[in-house]
């Protein structure tokens, strides 16, 4: 599958990371490069094969439902930009 | 154009927990903004999800309820977008190995104007965990938005249907099944208000008799059935006269206006949804083994099919009879108590599903709020049983019960409803009856059939209503005809 610029820049705006011209052409060519590994190694059988979730063949563990967080909002809210009545504030959303 | 609608619902329940899906800070409804917002809460780097065992406990728990497949390995992922009461820039969630696979759950649709009750089997999908996002308060500051990330990473069990269902009826009955079932397994404390259940229903139109999809749009966000069954009729409807217009359907998330009665699509996003799932690296495979299930298995209550099951061996109801009563444990809990009580079982089922819901649903009160206790509806039932009171009185007498006027016995009482069984004191009434009305006994003789009619709701007056209409009719026959 060959990319083209409008993906990187689909890919960076989904990312919300910012790239000009010049970043995306050379953030082309090293996707591009990763894309063409992939391909690759596509050409493996892997007829049978679990795909791999995690790289430790480790199962989850599991906590008891107990509360242990206390309120911390004022230590938490001391480093945010913004707050109001407990709120944390951003620029207005609306959908 | 003959229309058929096809309808599929997802719909998030919040699971019974005392904490998080991932960390532990407390889940209390309620409570002040980010009080409850831990530093998983509120994603400070470095932060790592620990997954709550009563979360997977729940999921299980329903997995079993719905007889579906429960995943032996079930992955994590991560749902990637941007909003701002989503401070990690992603949702943990499952996709491609969800915790429960597919099952089924039967729903009762009720009667309605143009059809009979019936029952019917949806298909569940599968129903994955997951955890919820914080909320937004908007107005509170000018030109900003306060966000509470009090119920961000509250658990949540997202269960999606096959799109079986074919009416807002049946969509409303799958959903109230749902609710129940949720309930009675303890696994969501149903709170539609507080948001603890909320439904997403897509909804799709095509010509009847086509088995191709048509375009769906899904509507988001509903937590009344009332609300639900408006929202399909109207998008339903909607859908229909546009393709009938010649228009076409585009896919699209809608929201239901509950003070006009209108869905209306929200702004179609710029970019189409691309959530770039993967597997999220810092949790592990959920691993569910024979024993979590059997130990799980063992802390349910009874399941509303096995107790449907044994309604119908232990009582002789009818299936439909039998499924209406475990519609929710409470229901069925008063029914049993009826029975308990030494009330006949046919009779107690055509009570709590007759009169008594409808008194409740009438009132909007809930089967614990009844200002009837079982153990007064079967004596009741006892005192139509035993001939003491007819069919008729015992409607009065449920009235005064209902309304709190005492006892079964001193109620029949104090209104005068005992009924009249003895022989005698019938044949005297209906003597008088018939010297009165000889019209209509010569009408009778004459071959006229609804005389007879006419002569026992004569005698039935002449006792105000307190004789036993089966012995007049007997009676009434044999003077007639002997």
């Amino acid at each position: 599958m060959a990319l083209t610029t409008e993906d990187i820049k689909r890919i960076a705006y989904l990312a919300r990371i910012e790239i000009n011209e010049q970043e995306a052409a050379s953030t082309l060519t090293k996707l591009s490069g990763i894309l063409g590994l992939i391909e690759q190694m596509q050409a493996v059988d892997t007829t049978g094969i679990v795909p791999m979730s995690h790289s430790q063949e480790l199962e989850q563990r599991l906590r008891e439902d107990v509360v242990t967080q206390i309120n911390q909002r004022e230590t938490f809210q001391a480093i945010a930009p913004l707050t109001d009545s407990g709120l944390y504030l951003v620029p207005k959303v609306i959908e | 154009m003959q229309w058929e609608v096809v309808i599929g619902l997802e719909t998030h329940t919040q699971l019974k927990t005392n904490t998080k899906i991932f960390s532990g800070a407390s889940t209390t409804y309620g409570a002040e903004p980010n009080t409850q917002a831990c530093e998983v809460s509120i994603a400070l780097p470095g932060v790592l999800p620990v997954l709550n065992k009563q979360a997977v406990e729940c999921a299980i728990k329903f997995g079993l309820a719905i007889e579906a497949e429960i995943a032996p390995r079930s992955v994590f992922a991560r749902k990637n977008y941007f909003y701002p009461d989503l401070p990690k820039g992603y949702q943990i969630s499952q996709y491609e190995l969800p915790v429960v696979g597919k099952g089924k759950l039967t729903i009762q649709v009720p009667a309605s104007k143009n059809t009979e009750a019936y029952e019917k089997t949806i298909n569940i999908t599968r129903a994955h965990l997951e955890e919820d996002a914080g909320k937004s308060v908007h107005g509170a500051v000018e030109g900003m938005s306060g966000i509470d990330l009090n119920r961000a990473g509250t658990p949540l069990l997202e269960i999606v249907t096959e799109p079986d269902m074919r009416s807002a009826a049946e969509a409303v009955a799958y959903a109230k099944k749902l609710h129940e079932l949720v309930q009675w397994i303890g696994i969501c404390d149903g709170n539609m208000q507080e948001g603890s259940f909320r439904c997403d229903v897509n909804v799709s139109v095509r010509p009847k008799g086509s088995d191709k999809l048509g375009t769906r749009r899904e509507i988001k966000n509903l937590n009344s059935f009332k609300f639900m069954q408006q929202a399909i009729e109207y998008e339903t409807q909607w859908q229909i006269e546009t393709l009938e217009d010649g228009g076409k359907i585009q896919q699209a998330t809608v929201l239901f206006n509950p003070d006009t009665g209108e869905t209306r699509a929200m702004r179609s996003k710029e970019e189409a949804n691309d959530y770039r799932y993967f597997p999220d690296p810092d949790l592990l495979p959920l691993v569910i083994r024979e024993e979590d299930k059997a130990r799980v298995s063992a802390l349910l209550p009874e399941l509303p099919q096995a107790l449907q099951t044994r309604f119908i061996t232990d009582y002789q109801l009818s299936s439909y009879d039998a499924s209406t009563l475990t519609s929710s444990k409470a229901l069925a809990d008063y029914f049993v108590a009826t029975v308990n009580a030494g009330a006949d079982a046919k009779q107690a089922a055509n009570w709590v599903m007759g009169a008594f819901s409808a008194k409740l649903n009438a009132e909007d009160k809930l089967i614990s709020e009844s200002p009837l206790s079982a153990v007064q509806l079967a004596q009741l039932l006892k005192r139509i049983a035993d001939n003491t009171i007819s069919n008729n009185a015992a409607k009065q007498v449920f009235e005064a019960l209902w309304a709190g006027e005492g006892e079964v016995d001193a109620i029949i009482e104090a209104k005068g409803l005992k009924q009249v069984s003895d022989t005698g004191a019938i044949e005297a009434i209906i003597n008088e009856v018939l010297a009165q009305n000889q019209a209509m006994v010569e009408e009778f003789k004459a071959g006229k059939e609804k005389a007879f009619n006419a002569l026992v709701g004569q005698c039935m007056k002449a006792s105000k209503g307190k004789a036993n209409p089966a012995q007049v009719n007997d009676l009434l026959k044999k003077k007639l005809l002997g």
